[in-house]
């Protein structure tokens, strides 16, 4: 559990670590929270010659309201996000995803946009950033740019993000009500299954993690809303790729897609 | 005068360990040492094409690398038990050796190791030692392993078997009485493998003095006198005068640390080579590739009843996995500690188990918490339980039918059973009795057909279980095969101030030794516990030792004390005497001095002690000093015993289970501290629920282990876990001193069938008879769909 030798660099701005992320290419990689490149790079499955700590960059860890957004600074922690008035009032639904991950030393350190980047089809936020329809504010040499959360997950470990790109911040419209659900896997406990459900006038946006490689929106399920839940039958009509592991063949996690779909629209 | 026997007295050694001061090995930092990363094969079966060391040897701060072709390629570990063949073949035994040469068996066998100034040094070494291996077919199943065309794990013999061997009444008896049973039962199931997930990874540092031509091992082990004697008479031929074997503060052990093990061996001769210390730990990588596993039984098995209920017969065929190579104790584990309990807490009168034991390309499997005793009882607990719903009466009315009635072995005479041993004393449907008043069993049968109607899922388990311990009569298992004597060592050392020093071949890796101890030896000499240290893990302090394991330190270890106690008052009464100028029979010994009969003449143990360092005013012919060592063998095994009960809930939607309460009634014999027998229960219990519901090691077809993190092996945490309600009964067992049977495995032995007839009880309305483990949420819903 020794990672390879590496190179620490503390960047203290974006602009800087934007710099660096093209000064170095590829041999290098950004850290925030750490908690899921640092165990990679234990296990030497990752092996960054360059690491470049965005951690101490302050101007991408507040939590401002905007209008009918909520923008949520990428530095910011799970725990950050669990315990935020202004989270807790404008998207619960991002609080109580928050309030799954890992346990309090996990949630101490990994950060919103640590999470999204690192893209795991087992973590909790996609369904989420899915559910809300957030958009992902990314920066890099070019400038900044948003990108809708349903084109930013594209695989396993697999974003739209660019090389050169930083996650700053993500957009959260508010939401009047919204629920997060989750099955947790035994031994990892993440995600076997995690179900955002938010109210969208009539309707509702219903965001599924940890069933696919790639976190999707039940659109079949949302279609065929009628207020009650009984479209959670639909929860996985349409995906193609489902998961299966020792923990759950690709029958059973079809199955409690369903049930927690249909748990999350009794929440609602 | 205070006494601590039989008080719940705090844990002396928990002030170190929760200060972060233990020491354990990889603590341990001495002049000059190196440090040292294996190469491990990823593949499960493969032929070693090459091994390259040019570009690793050239790495910055190498000290050495040696590989299979170095001198250290000719030893290998031994295996301590040896069990033929019915047929009288001997077992067949490969070399296991020290590195992989030619050939891989499993996944993590290890090919090199690289020796270099600092760890992250030798890490990057390793990496840089190229392997050109040619990948094979492999077989991970022990029931396939037997099949014809199976790939075969040592090509040198013709099919995977390493021995068969069968225990009980003779076969066709017992087949011709289950085929005029009123009722048979039967069950096929896996009793899955199990990775030890001790919370110190294996650690170890050899030291060669150049000067002195003497060894130290520093080893993280469960029997510091054990390894020295194999790794020296059995590995590397050296002597055992000048190897001293080191094991302070070990993290837990679980049975995965008793054995030899390849690094052991490996450093110690390396040492020598390059003349300095050299240290390993295991990561938890390797810990779950390379620590020996527990369980991998295949099990098919009947139970044949009367009219009444009463068991007539019971025969087992079991596949038990050795894999890759035979560790330690392996082949006693599904032998002589599984098929001698199989007749249980009943008086079952045919018996007949069967064995065969392949090996398999995964590592080695040996004794794991109970070692053969869990497997036994959860197959005795769960038959029982399926057979009491197939005749459609209450599983505790059918246990009370069938069991053995109360014995004390003292009045009344042990039971002899159909499978080789005389239990000790035991009441076993008293521990049923308390265990179903304290669960409330009537009321909760309401409460769970009202819960039924409601779409609520309870259930409710029984086991009643009982154990082998306080391992073993040296006569009686040599005779079985072992290779090894299994008494113990207590030495007592009066000094001259009347402070005592005990030294104990037993070892302490979590149970609380130099506490539990210590309150017995200052409660036979009347001193105060402060004035009683306990000394243990060094082979160089302690004459010799057998170590810890089997639930055997206080019954076997604790006895071995005794005996030196005795022989300290025996001798402190004659220099009391002489003191006293009284006859030695006129003396009675009690608080702490000896006091003349009948007057206020005494003299204290202090005063005594000091007297036998400084024998100026002395008896004629009598040996100054007051320090004894005393070898125990004892003359049966001990049969701790109970009754555990589980209530549990299941989600219907997807099949989770909830354990909701826990209840163990336990027997252990005499109780010398109640806190931390509760604490050996409950933390068994605990590891009796992770292979119920959660654990289980996962090889793919390939031999790839599939659940070699904490990512996919689910461990228990203490949210899976309600508060474990114990009580007991007290049965003294009847051929130690101190009365004892041993606590350390209990709990992983009786709860396990518990938690699984719990959920079965919980879906029987739906036809579900049997889960196979663990009962994950995915296994309990699709058993529920069928
Ligand atoms: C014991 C444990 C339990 C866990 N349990 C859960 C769980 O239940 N649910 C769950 O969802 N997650 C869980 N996690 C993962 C955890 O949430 C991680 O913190 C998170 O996935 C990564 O965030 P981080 O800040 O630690 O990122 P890091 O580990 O620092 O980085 C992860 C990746 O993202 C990149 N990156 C980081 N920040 C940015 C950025 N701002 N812009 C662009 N790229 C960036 C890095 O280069 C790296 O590739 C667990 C982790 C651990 C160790």
């Amino acid at each position: 559990m020794i990672p390879a030798k590496f190179e620490y660099i503390k960047a203290s701005s974006v602009g800087e670590a934007i710099d660096l992320l093209e000064k170095h290419g590829f041999d290098a990689k950004i850290v925030s929270g750490g908690h899921s490149l640092i165990p990679a790079m234990k296990l030497r499955l990752a092996t960054p010659e360059v690491l470049i700590d965005i951690r101490g960059i302050a101007e991408i860890n507040t939590i401002t309201e905007e209008g009918n957004e909520l923008v949520v600074g990428a530095n910011c922690t799970h725990h950050e996000l669990t315990i935020n008035p202004l989270v807790k009032e404008h998207v619960n639904v991002l609080a109580q995803a928050a309030k799954c991950i890992g346990d309090i030393q996990v949630r101490n350190r990994g950060t919103l946009g640590g999470s999204l980047a690192h893209a795991d089809p087992a973590s909790d936020y996609p369904a989420t950033v899915l559910a809300c329809d957030a958009t992902i504010v990314v920066q890099g040499k070019s400038g900044s740019r948003t990108i809708a959360a349903t084109d930013f997950f594209q695989g396993l470990f697999t974003t739209a993000l660019g090389e050169d790109e930083i996650i700053t911040a993500v957009r959260f419209p508010k939401v009047t009500k919204g629920t997060y659900q989750k099955f947790f896997q035994s031994a990892s406990r993440f995600a076997v299954v995690g179900v955002a459900a938010v109210k969208d006038g009539d309707g509702v946006k219903i965001g599924v993690t940890g069933v696919a490689g790639v976190p999707y929106r039940a659109t079949v399920a949302e279609n065929a809303y009628d207020g009650g839940s009984s479209c959670a039958v639909h929860a996985v009509d349409g995906v193609d790729d489902i998961m299966s592991d020792h923990f759950a063949d690709e029958e059973y996690r079809s199955h409690l897609a369903k049930v927690y779909v249909k748990r999350a629209l009794e929440a609602l | 005068m205070e006494t601590f026997i039989g008080k719940p007295v705090k844990r002396r050694e928990d002030a170190r360990f929760l200060k972060g001061a233990g020491r354990y090995t990889d603590d341990i930092k001495l002049p000059k040492m190196t440090h040292s990363a294996f190469v491990r094969s990823p593949y499960a079966h493969a032929n070693i094409r090459s091994i390259d060391i040019s570009e690793a040897s050239k790495s910055e701060g190498v000290v050495a690398i040696y590989t299979g072709a170095d001198s250290c390629g000719t030893f290998g570990v031994p295996c301590g038990w040896q069990v033929d063949f019915k047929n009288g073949e001997t077992m067949r035994e490969p070399l296991h050796p020290l590195l992989a040469k030619d050939k891989i068996k499993h996944v993590g066998e290890a090919v090199a190791i690289v020796i270099a100034e600092t760890l992250e040094q030798a890490r990057d070494a390793a990496e840089l030692v190229q392997v050109d291996y040619e990948s094979l077919p492999a077989v991970t199943d022990a029931r396939k392993a037997m099949e014809p065309g199976a790939p075969l794990v040592h090509e040198d013999w013709p099919d995977n078997a390493s021995f068969d061997w069968c225990i009980g009444n003779d076969r066709a008896a017992v087949e011709a009485a289950l085929n005029s049973a009123h009722h048979v039962t039967e069950m096929e199931f896996r009793n899955q493998r199990l990775a030890p997930n001790a919370i110190e990874p294996r650690s170890y540092i050899a030291d060669y003095d150049v000067n002195a031509g003497k060894w130290t091992l520093y080893t993280s082990t469960q029997n510091p006198h054990l390894i020295r004697l194999l790794l020296c008479a059995f590995v590397l031929g050296i002597p055992e005068h000048k190897v001293r074997v080191v094991s302070y503060d070990v993290g837990g052990g679980f049975g995965s640390k008793i054995y030899h093990y390849t690094e052991e061996a490996l450093l110690t001769w390396a040492s020598k080579e390059i003349g300095r210390p050299i240290k390993w730990t295991s990561d938890r990588t390797e810990a779950f590739l390379t620590d020996a596993h527990g369980r991998d039984h295949v099990v098919k098995s009947k139970m044949g009843f009367d009219k009444e209920g009463k068991i007539v017969a019971h025969l087992t065929d079991e596949y038990c996995a050795m894999g890759a190579y035979l560790s330690t104790f392996a082949p006693a584990v599904p032998t002589y500690l599984h098929g001698t309990l199989f007749q249980g807490v009943y008086t079952t009168p045919l018996i007949h188990l069967n064995v065969t034991a392949p090996f398999t390309h995964t590592v080695a499997v040996d004794a794991y918490r109970g070692a053969g005793r869990p497997e036994a009882t959860y197959l005795l607990e769960r038959i029982i339980s399926k057979a009491a719903k197939e005749m459609d009466m209450d599983p505790a009315e059918l246990r009370f039918k069938n069991f053995i009635p109360p014995f004390d072995g003292v009045n009344e005479p042990g039971y002899q059973t159909q499978v080789a041993l005389q239990y000790d004393s035991g009441n076993y449907p008293e521990v049923l009795k308390r265990g179903l008043e304290m669960v409330g069993y009537q009321d909760f049968r309401k409460e769970q057909e009202a819960a039924r109607k409601n779409g609520k899922l309870l259930g409710v388990g029984i086991s009643t279980y009982i154990e082998g311990c306080g391992i073993a009569p040296s006569a009686v298992v040599g005779s079985l095969g072992a290779r090894a004597g299994l008494y113990e060592v207590g030495a007592v050392r009066v000094q001259p101030t009347g402070k005592v020093s005990v030294f104990t071949g037993s070892h302490s890796h979590g149970q609380g030794h130099e506490t539990v101890f210590a309150q017995f030896v200052a409660d036979k000499l009347g001193i105060a516990m402060d004035d009683v240290e306990i000394e243990h893990g060094d082979t160089d302090q302690v004459a010799f030792g057998m170590g810890t394991y089997g639930s055997r330190s206080l019954s076997v270890g604790g006895s071995a004390i005794i005996k030196s106690v005795e022989k300290i008052l025996e001798k402190g009464a004659k220099i009391a005497a002489h003191k006293l100028e009284a006859a030695e029979e006129d003396l009675e010994y009690a608080e702490g001095k000896w006091t003349v009969k009948g007057t206020d003449k005494s003299i204290s143990f202090g005063d005594v002690s000091l007297t036998a360092y400084v024998p100026h005013d002395y008896p004629e012919g009598l040996e100054p000093g007051l320090d004894f060592s005393s070898f125990y063998d004892p003359t049966n095994f001990t049969y701790p015993f109970g009754t555990h009960i589980a209530v549990v809930e299941v989600d219907a939607d997807t099949g989770k289970v909830t354990l909701k309460r826990f209840v163990a009634c336990d027997d252990v014999g005499n109780v010398m501290n109640p806190m931390i027998v509760d604490g050996q229960i409950q933390g068994g219990v605990v590891q009796g629920v992770g292979q119920a519901l959660l654990e289980e090691v996962v090889y793919d077809e390939s031999g790839q282990m599939v659940s070699g993190s904490y990512m996919d092996y689910a461990m228990p945490r203490a949210d899976d876990i309600p508060m474990i309600e114990t009580d007991r009964t007290v049965t003294p067992c009847p051929h130690n001193p101190l009365g004892v049977k041993g606590a350390g495995e209990a709990g992983a032995i009786g709860s396990t069938p518990a938690v699984v007839n719990a959920v079965v009880d919980a879906l029987a309305h739906l036809g579900v008879t049997d889960i196979q483990m663990p009962l994950t949420p995915q296994r309990v819903w699709k058993a529920m769909q069928n």
